[in-house]
């Protein structure tokens, strides 16, 4: 069943490659119908398992699955998937379904290719949030970003090859440092109990000095917070966001953002949990620092695609927070947060993939007055752009809100600053919405607007953010038992770390 | 006293090939008939592997030990021939009239190298060291065209300088400690301690010849020259075999020490991995042939390699081996690409020629892009697993720098792979650049290597096994 998940996007994509030759529909709606299927299947998961695994048998996981795979090394293929991976695994799919959408009409040439990428890059990312093997984990890790690198790169607009080696250098060095800390782990737990294994179950409550932790954990956090983006290693984004095709946005802001923080919640703080406690207040001010920096840096960008890239630093800054300020409220948010993100993100970024496929420009000085000419592009617009503010109603508000309400129980200052972040970011979404839409039409554009099928997929991601915002329980209490499980995990090591500390630094090596 | 001779059975049939194509060829010349007699005898030479894999380890005569260890790397070392052979019948037919003697020579170079992975003496050591050296001078002539004459005299100049080294070198250790045997100066040297001066100069030495024919920085300078004005069968040869061998001989020479215990030693191994992955990776970002990128990233790749060499414990050897396997597909299945590509009258090594490979052949496009990420280390290739198994050894060894170093080198690495990529996919074909008709052999050869490349990154267990249940005599 879980590597049906990842399988089927894969199958799906060498067979959009090879049915390329039959015309350019072929690829498109098998890659569609890979995504569906996927979706489906996920679903049909969550409705078996709509929350509580029954306690009774102390289960942590819906499903699972362990069959050896490289064992002299003690790696095995270890999928596993609970509230927390079934949710971003449905936002996979479901954003999958949308890039397809989106490059529809945008994707002309080797549209075979373009489909095996982007599915490859989705199959990719399911893997790293269905992964508890660390070798494994780092296996996906690094085979999405190839083809997300070709995405860019071949597919991209002006500036892409730039951006696209920008993009790989970054999140490649921040992998690499994530390696060594995998192996670091790997024999700091071995030395101690003689198992070598890279299984995340059995890594867990790994013993090692304070000092050891914390350089392990950083080379986690090079990779996740690179992927997250935090600042300072956010640079690659506005490139790499801006440069993209429609479809490639909508994978990379939508789902490549969510496997750093997925990798923070899942492994760098449950395997490190005191060096996580003695960084939290650090990562939290870089989160506030990254959601100001992201919203006033938005609100000066004059190309709309840099725009919505660097409300993403601001957004994904509340993820930071709401991680690190870890308590249940805080978690709640963090999970409804990078949903919402990746919808209303991905939304934006298709509507002005749609705009600059019919002006060719992304220029907002250039725009103006398109309200009128296109309705439908400007009221889908102001809706995400609106969520994107955080209005009460739409699931934004909620993600955002739970953690603010988390973190004021961490740290009064820094919610007070944090919530700051509101008021630039209703600058800058209605600044975006006044240039880009209202004001007069001074180039005369004359453009069609949204076709069926792009309202189409603009109504379901407007009833998904309203669903989030209006009705959230369902998918709070589908992550509520991963959150317990792994705020156990954590509560756990920190209480015996108290008890022991000294014979554990004579244990290390 | 009697010479066991079924343990060095594929030594002696690879032998016996060459010169019954050389009987042959006095008779009758004809390219096909050649082929396939060469095919043949490294097909036998190969089939007589398991059989001899009962009755080892034995020492045959002082100069050879076959353990599981030189077996291995006979196999690896015969099947890498035997892909070259493959390659070379496309890329001769039309060359040359009739090339026997290539494959005479071929057969040759692959016995020295045979001997070298067996050796256990030092006259075994440099015995075939040259065999293989001499037969590689007239390869990479064998063309006969300007830039290949450069590249053998180069190539020859350097070799003889490099082997004067060792073999005064040799003349030191053997002065110094009166054995010659591998295990013999091992634990003579253990107990003469490390601070004897004579015998560290005379190791510096041995490394200096050593380090040409790997040709690690500072000793690399004939690479780029070589690799671009050889045949390309034979480019990929030396990137491999004569690589490979060279290197399975310094694992095996350096097997009985503990090099930790050496500090000078030791301090010039990691300078020299050090220096020649930043080099290599560094130097081959500025190429635009492809040939001479590939000799600057294989520069890079031992260097790799000489981390695992440096750490100790279990995962070392096999750390090496398994990534000397996954270095020779990508390398032979890069090359082969090249081969396949290239015309009558030059290399396909000049980048333009592959502007747009991939909308005028994307299977060739497809299989290059493959290498090339393997090469890089992305996953689900060997290479992936090859580098992962390289820096396990290195931090189990707690060998951080040179670790980080090699770290930091796989991403500069990246991007010229990924460049290389780029052109075939986004360029449009150059003008004026013909593609030859579709060949057969080549084609089925690199999609062979493909696979092997692929069933690696993704299931190489069976191949680990096989690797962990090597032992590793010092001879």
């Amino acid at each position: 069943m879980l590597v049906w998940l990842i399988l089927i996007p894969l199958v799906g994509g060498v067979l959009a490659w090879l049915f390329d030759r039959a015309g350019n529909r072929w690829p498109r709606w098998i890659s569609l119908f890979a995504f569906g299927i996927d979706l489906a299947l996920v679903l049909l998961l969550w409705v078996e398992h709509p929350g509580e695994v029954d306690l009774t048998a102390n289960r942590a996981w819906f499903a699972e699955i362990q069959v050896p795979w490289i064992s002299s090394m003690g790696i095995t293929i270890h999928l596993a998937i609970d509230g927390i991976s079934l949710l971003l695994v449905m936002l996979s799919c479901f954003l999958g379904i949308m890039a397809t959408i989106a490059s529809w009409t945008e994707i002309r040439e080797r549209v075979g290719l373009f489909h095996f990428n982007l599915t490859w890059t989705v199959a990719g990312i399911i893997g790293v949030f269905l992964s508890l093997d660390l070798f494994l984990f780092y296996f996906f890790w690094e085979l999405m970003l190839i083809p997300m690198y070709f995405l860019i790169a071949l597919w991209g607009h002006e500036n892409r090859s730039y951006a696209s080696v920008k993009f790989f250098l970054f999140t490649q060095v921040g992998g690499l440092a994530m390696l060594l800390g995998i192996l670091g782990i790997y024999f700091v737990h071995g030395r101690q109990t003689g198992i070598y294994t890279f299984d995340y179950s059995e890594l867990l409550g790994t013993r090692m000095s304070p000092n050891t932790a914390l350089l392990l954990m950083l080379s986690f956090l090079a990779a996740f917070l690179v992927k997250l983006p935090a600042l300072p290693f956010h640079a690659w984004l506005p490139d790499a966001h801006t440069e993209a095709p429609t479809g490639g946005s909508v994978i990379l802001a939508g789902l490549l953002l969510k496997t750093g923080a997925y990798g923070i919640l899942r492994f760098a703080v449950p395997l490190f949990p005191g060096a996580a406690l003695q960084i939290a207040p650090w990562a939290m001010m870089v989160g506030v620092i990254g959601i100001l920096y992201g919203a006033v840096l938005a609100f000066a960008q004059t190309d709309l695609k840099r725009l919505v890239a660097y409300t993403s630093v601001s957004h994904m800054g509340f993820v930071l927070l709401g991680i690190f300020a870890w308590n249940e409220l805080a978690l709640q948010g963090v999970i409804i947060q990078m949903l919402c993100h990746g919808i209303s993100a991905g939304a934006l970024f298709m509507l002005v993939g749609s705009l600059q496929e019919r002006l060719r420009t992304r220029d907002t000085r250039r725009m103006g007055g398109l309200w009128p000419v296109a309705p439908r592009t400007g009221g889908a617009m102001l809706f995400f752009a609106l969520a994107s503010l955080g209005l009460p109603g739409m699931g934004n508000f909620v993600g955002e809100f739970l953690v603010l309400l988390g973190t004021y129980r961490v740290s009064i200052l820094l919610t007070v600053i944090a919530a700051g972040g509101f008021i630039v970011s209703t600058v800058y979404a209605l600044w975006m919405i006044q240039r880009a839409l209202y004001g007069p039409n001074e180039e005369g554009w004359r453009i069609p607007d949204l076709s069926m099928r792009e309202v189409g997929a603009m109504t379901a991601m407007v009833l998904a953010i309203l669903w989030l915002g209006l009705y959230p329980r369902p998918f709070i209490h589908t992550a509520g038992h991963g959150l317990d499980q792994i705020q156990k995990i954590v509560r756990q090591a920190r209480a015996d770390r108290t008890i022991m500390p000294p014979i554990e630094s004579a244990r290390v090596r | 006293m009697s010479i066991p001779l079924m343990p060095i059975l594929p030594l002696i049939v690879v032998s016996a090939t060459s010169v019954v194509i050389m009987l042959v060829v006095a008779c009758y010349r004809d390219h096909r008939l050649t082929h396939v007699l060469t095919l043949t005898g490294l097909a036998l030479a190969f089939a007589t592997l398991p059989a001899i894999s009962s009755q080892v380890p034995a020492q045959v005569t002082p100069l050879f030990l076959i353990d599981g260890y030189a077996l291995f790397y006979s196999g690896l070392i015969l099947l890498s021939a035997l892909v070259v052979a493959l390659l070379s019948y496309d890329y001769l037919e039309g060359r040359r009239e009739d090339p026997a003697e290539y494959y005479i020579l071929l057969l040759i170079a692959t016995l020295g190298s045979m001997v070298l992975v067996a050796a256990s003496h030092f006259a075994s050591f440099f015995l075939g060291l040259e065999v293989l050296s001499i037969s590689l001078y007239a390869l990479i002539a064998y063309d006969r065209r300007p830039l290949m004459a450069e590249a053998a005299v180069k190539y020859l100049v350097l070799a003889a300088a490099s082997a004067s080294f060792l073999l005064f070198g040799m003349a030191l250790v053997y002065a110094q400690l009166g054995t010659m045997s591998f295990s013999e100066i091992a634990s003579k040297l253990a107990s003469a301690g490390a601070t004897d001066l004579v015998c560290v100069v005379a190791t510096v030495m041995i490394i200096v010849g050593i380090g040409f024919k790997l040709a690690l920085v500072p000793f690399h300078m004939w690479t780029p020259d070589v690799y671009q004005g050889a045949p390309a069968p034979i480019t990929a040869f030396i990137a491999t075999v004569s690589k490979g061998a060279v290197f399975a001989l310094l694992l095996r020479y350096f097997s009985g020490m503990d090099l930790h215990a050496y500090g000078p030693l030791f301090a010039i191994f990691t300078i020299i991995a050090i220096v020649s992955m930043f080099a290599g990776n560094l130097l081959a970002l500025f190429q635009t042939n492809i040939k001479r990128l590939l000799a600057y990233s294989s520069i890079a790749h031992l260097g790799y390699l000489l981390v695992a060499f440096l750490s100790s414990g279990p995962l070392r050897v096999s750390a090496v081996t398994f990534y000397l396997v996954a270095y020779f597909v990508m390398t032979l299945g890069a090359f082969g690409v090249v081969t396949v590509l290239s015309g009558k009258e030059n290399d396909a090594d000049r980048i333009e020629e592959y502007h747009g490979l991939f909308t005028r052949r994307p299977g060739l496009a497809g299989i290059f892009t493959v290498m090339l990420l393997s090469l890089a280390g992305m996953p689900l290739t060997a290479g992936f697993i090859g580098k992962f198994y390289l820096v396990a050894a290195g931090v189990g060894s707690m060998l951080w720098l040179l670790v980080i170093t090699l770290l930091v080198n796989s991403a500069i690495g990246l991007f010229y792979y990924l460049r290389v990529i780029a052109v075939m996919f986004v360029r449009e074909p150059e003008p004026g650049v013909t593609l030859p008709a579709r060949l057969l052999t080549g084609g089925f050869v690199l999609a062979a290597l493909f696979v092997i490349l692929i069933w690696l990154g993704v299931y190489p267990t069976p191949l680990l096994e096989m690797i962990q249940a090597i032992k590793l005599g010092a001879g």
